[in-house]
């Protein structure tokens, strides 16, 4: 949970250099926003090429252990809606990270409907517009998903995200009862990803059939579907279906 | 036989299913509704029939080949999925577009808007009865898909915008192409306007019809004209301002009322707006390169971010996550506009007639490759 | 011998035949000039500008595999569709083409019969129609067509009321109930009935889009509501009957709003004098001319207008024609009592 941020210290030199490498191309292309941030992806990027010790013949680099959560730059003001939860809601930010102009925050899971409510009613922060609601899957990490939350305020015109990161079947509060529009995508995270919403009004699969096993996002489904768990014929799938229904009407 | 007739003849509640294959469901779009007689009492919305896997598929191509895919999500409105795309990964990588590019794109992006609406005018209307405006909505979309063709080769899935810019320059004599069809749009509104706008029968089939409060719809999710037509000015071209629309003199209409006849009446006015833009982009287009500077191999750097255009449709977003080493995005996801608006159609139809519920989903503009993806 | 039953035979056989034909290639007219309206061509393939899109309809439909749906009632499947047209084609028996001609040394009336109730056969004849659309969606044993055919046949009913009352007031301005009759009055008077009757001819013709099931009154076919109505289940010749009755209405509804607004037969101007040069072109092409018109513009109404929902279909007919219909009746009574 608090690994992140720590991290670029304790990594050490050489996945610095290594992160380094592919950051280069990158900065020197010409940058309008702020001179800052070049600066917070390569200080953070090492988090992202943390190598377990590998084979002698395994040189595919390791997949990455989580998303980088660069913190803003020394200086840089923190937006009044996030000084506000902090405030209003202990223990709700874990964590404040800034990012090529957006701020993110992460938040853990039994604080969520706090922070959510607050962040929709308070002035400061009057984040009454649910943009998204989408989730990443990072198996190497103990938490493997983050589930994000991108809000923004019709009336004050700005854009925040939270993040929540949970273990495989870790609850994770429904927003849907704060903005209904995340009910839907709340609806699709849990199909795609299998995360555990609870207090749902309606947790079904949506994109995928209803009776489907399995949940295609994560990193560890194959692109190519279920494969020999599907019958290769069609016709076979459809007899072990009828066979299954006719077992269920006994 | 008459216990038969009698069940037929029982008044208890309808259920009908409209759909996957419907005539107006505009595309795969399953309804399962109960009625009461006439009157939907509770519906429930089935999607999925579209899905193909294009977020899964794009953390297994590289950040060029993604444009592709892009194009398949909201195939009416092609080219705004291409802009919002890259300009999420040029976010990314902090790469400047040039402003040649830049113009080119709002033109490219309101060209696709006026074709995307016209298509929604002509099922819209189609639906509702008025045949007639679906063949001269066509005709106009013709002309926008021939400026396309000539600009890239393609009618439908363009694939015409790549990272820092644009793939082509316009060709020779293009933009006074561009500027001919503006004029002859122009008109062809106010035809549609004079066919439908004061049409007594469409008036009685719009007005009141799928009312929705700018504090339900905020709530609910919708954006883009759904969301103007119930009186809330949200629209990310005037509030984050993206390609060359900061620098473009343009209104946005917002309606009032939040029923079918005020959406109507939003994406007629984006009609002439739209025309507007393009006229200002293509008189004032910049000379200079079409393309910024751009690594040949595109990878950037590890983190993520989330960018919001304007499309024909509503607030289409970009998440995506990119760790840095690979040649292919970490995580993709899109916020599909018409997925979050179908969202509202329960909400929308209940207690309407069977034959509202084909008004609303017209007037929603749904398209199935954008929910299912 | 021979007048009381060759000459009749020889005119019924003719009226018939011409009334098919006519009807058949309604179809096609109505895909032209739908078409023409909508910047397209229309049928253009088969025979030279699509003229003989109707024959292949005709075979196609002829050659259909006979699909009677398990469960349906069927003698009464089959009924149905004869029951929707036989009234329409029956109706033509007393519409006055012309006056009487001198043919072959005899005075030959160009119509079947005079009735001296013409008018109230015709309304009558047409009232049995909606019974094949209701026994059409019963007979078809399924939800869909069910519900399309009680929605049509309140539809019509709820019209037959208002035109019928439109036609008494008619009824009351000619004096007589006999379809030559009124034609004649309408010459005596020098003047079509559309000018003395204005209200009448609106409410007539707005009824008859509703009774013939046509936009903007169509919502009982409408495919994007119950994907086709009553007639979903048929196919084949039986559809093509109810198809074919369709257009045989819409043609009965013309020539009955001819014989009744437009004069019948009549020239224009029938009583001036120096305009008997218009009486070159014989009584029956004016007849057809003025007709022609009439569907004409039924198929323009269907290119432009959306469409009706039915509960806005039915408060129409309910609470503004009956109403202004009944009006009518007053005002012409009241008219003809002080003149």
């Amino acid at each position: 949970m608090t690994e992140e941020p720590k991290e670029p210290t304790a990594a050490g030199d050489k996945p610095a250099s290594e992160a380094a490498a592919p950051a280069a191309p990158a900065a020197p292309t010409p940058a309008a926003p702020a001179a800052a941030t070049p600066a917070a992806p390569k200080a953070a990027a090492p988090a992202a090429a943390a190598k377990p010790p590998a084979a002698p013949h395994d040189n595919k680099p390791a997949p990455p252990s989580g998303p980088t959560d660069p913190p803003p730059p020394a200086g840089a003001q923190i937006p009044a809606c996030i000084t506000a939860l902090q405030a209003a809601v202990p223990g709700a930010v874990e964590h404040v990270s800034f990012y090529i102009g957006d701020w993110t925050m992460i938040v853990p899971a039994t604080k969520l409907l706090e922070a959510g409510r607050f962040l929709r009613e308070a002035p400061a922060a009057a984040f009454d517009f649910c943009s998204d609601v989408t989730a990443s899957d990072w198996p190497s990490r103990a938490q493997r998903f983050d589930v994000i939350y991108c809000l923004y305020s019709t009336r004050l015109r700005h854009r925040v995200r939270l993040k929540v990161r949970a273990a495989e079947a870790e609850p994770v509060p429904s927003v849907s009862g704060i903005w209904p529009a995340a009910n839907w995508l709340e609806r699709e995270v849990y199909d795609l990803f299998g995360v555990n919403i609870t207090g749902h009004p309606n947790l079904t699969r949506i994109l995928m059939p209803d009776d489907w096993q399995g949940h295609p996002q994560r990193k560890d489904y194959p692109l190519e579907g279920p494969g020999e768990l599907l019958m290769e014929n069609p016709l076979d799938w459809l007899k072990l279906k009828q066979a299954r229904e006719e077992a269920e009407i006994e | 036989m008459a216990t038969e007739a009698r069940q037929m003849f029982d008044t208890e509640e309808l259920v009908i299913n409209m759909g996957p294959q419907h005539p107006s469901t505009h595309g795969v779009l399953r309804v399962v509704l109960r009625l009461d007689g006439e009157k939907v009492v509770s519906s429930d919305v089935i999607i999925g029939y579209l899905h193909r896997g294009i977020e899964k598929l794009s953390e297994n191509r590289n950040w060029t080949q993604i444009i592709l895919l892009t194009d398949r999500m909201d195939y009416v409105a092609a080219a705004t999925n291409n802009v919002g795309y890259c300009q999420t990964v040029e976010k990314l990588m902090q790469i400047e577009v040039p402003r040649r590019a830049r113009y080119v794109r709002t033109a490219l992006c309101e060209l696709q808007r006026i074709a995307s609406h016209c298509l929604w005018l002509g099922t819209h209307a189609m639906d509702i009865g008025a045949m007639t405006v679906f063949l001269y909505a066509f005709r106009e979309r013709e002309l926008i898909l021939d400026l396309f063709e000539e600009y890239c080769g393609a009618r439908l899935t363009y694939n015409s915008m790549r990272i820092g810019g644009l793939p082509l320059d316009i060709p020779v004599g293009w933009d006074k192409k561009v500027l001919e069809f503006c004029s002859i749009m122009a008109e062809k509104v106010d035809e549609y306007e004079e066919l439908l706008t004061h049409n007594r029968i469409w008036l009685e089939r719009t007005k009141g019809i799928g009312v929705i409060t700018a504090e339900q719809a905020i709530a609910i999710g919708l954006s883009g004209p759904p969301l103007r037509g119930s009186g809330v000015t949200k629209d990310a071209r005037k509030d984050e301002p993206y390609a060359a629309y900061d620098e473009m003199k343009f209104d946005v209409p917002i309606g009032t009322a939040g029923d079918t006849y005020d959406r109507y009446l939003v994406r007629l006015e984006e009609f002439r707006q739209s025309i507007r833009i393009i006229r200002q982009a293509i008189e004032g287009l910049p000379e200079g390169p079409i393309v910024g500077k751009v690594p040949r191999l595109i990878k950037p750097p590890a983190g993520e971010t989330y960018h919001a255009i304007e499309s024909p449709k509503g607030e289409i977003g970009y998440f995506i996550v990119s760790d840095g080493k690979s040649t292919n995005p970490y995580r993709f996801r899109v916020r599909p506009p018409s997925f979050c608006n179908l969202q509202a159609l329960p909400q929308l139809i209940k207690g309407h007639m069977l034959a509202d519920v084909v008004a609303l989903i017209g007037s929603l503009d749904v398209v199935l490759g954008e929910v299912d993806r | 011998m021979i007048d009381t039953y060759f000459i009749p035979l020889v005119k019924i056989l003719f009226v018939l035949n011409a009334t098919l034909i006519a009807v058949t290639y309604m179809v096609l007219l109505e895909r032209k000039v739908i078409a023409w309206v909508q910047v397209r061509l229309g049928p253009m393939r088969v025979g030279p500008y699509g003229i003989l899109q109707p024959i292949a309809d005709a075979v196609k439909l002829i050659l259909k595999e006979d699909i009677t749906p398990a469960r349906a009632d069927k003698w009464v499947f089959t009924a149905a569709p004869i029951l929707v047209m036989v009234p329409a084609l029956i109706t033509f028996a007393v519409i006055p083409f012309g006056p009487s001609v001198h043919l072959f040394g005899r005075d030959i009336p160009l119509y079947i019969t005079d009735v001296n109730v013409g008018l109230l056969y015709i309304v009558s004849v047409a009232s049995i129609g909606v019974y094949g659309i209701i026994l059409g969606g019963w007979a078809s044993n399924s939800k869909f067509p069910l519900l399309a055919s009680l929605r049509a046949s309140a539809q019509l009913i709820s019209y037959e009321v208002a035109v019928t009352m439109t036609l008494v007031s008619l009824i009351m301005t000619a004096g007589s109930l006999s379809m030559v009759k009124i034609v004649e009055s309408q010459f005596n008077a020098g003047l079509w009935f559309i000018f003395v009757q204005p209200v009448a001819f609106v409410l007539f013709f707005i009824g008859g889009l509703a009774e013939t099931n046509r936009a903007p009154f169509d919502m009982a076919e409408a495919e994007q509501e119950l994907t086709g109505g009553f007639h979903t289940e048929y196919s084949g010749m039986r559809f093509a009957l109810f198809f074919l009755a369709e257009y045989a209405n819409m043609i009965v509804v013309s020539a009955v709003a001819t014989t009744l607004f437009l004069g019948g037969w009549l020239a224009p101007f029938p009583n001036v004098a120096w305009l008997n040069v218009l009486e070159l072109i014989p009584s029956w092409m004016w007849f057809l001319m003025k007709t022609f018109a009439f569907l004409y513009v039924f198929l323009w109404v269907r290119a432009t207008l959306p469409r009706y929902r039915y509960d806005q279909l039915m408060r129409l007919g309910w609470k503004v024609l009956i109403p202004i219909a009944i009006a009518n009746v007053v005002v012409t009574g009241i008219v003809k009592v002080l003149f």
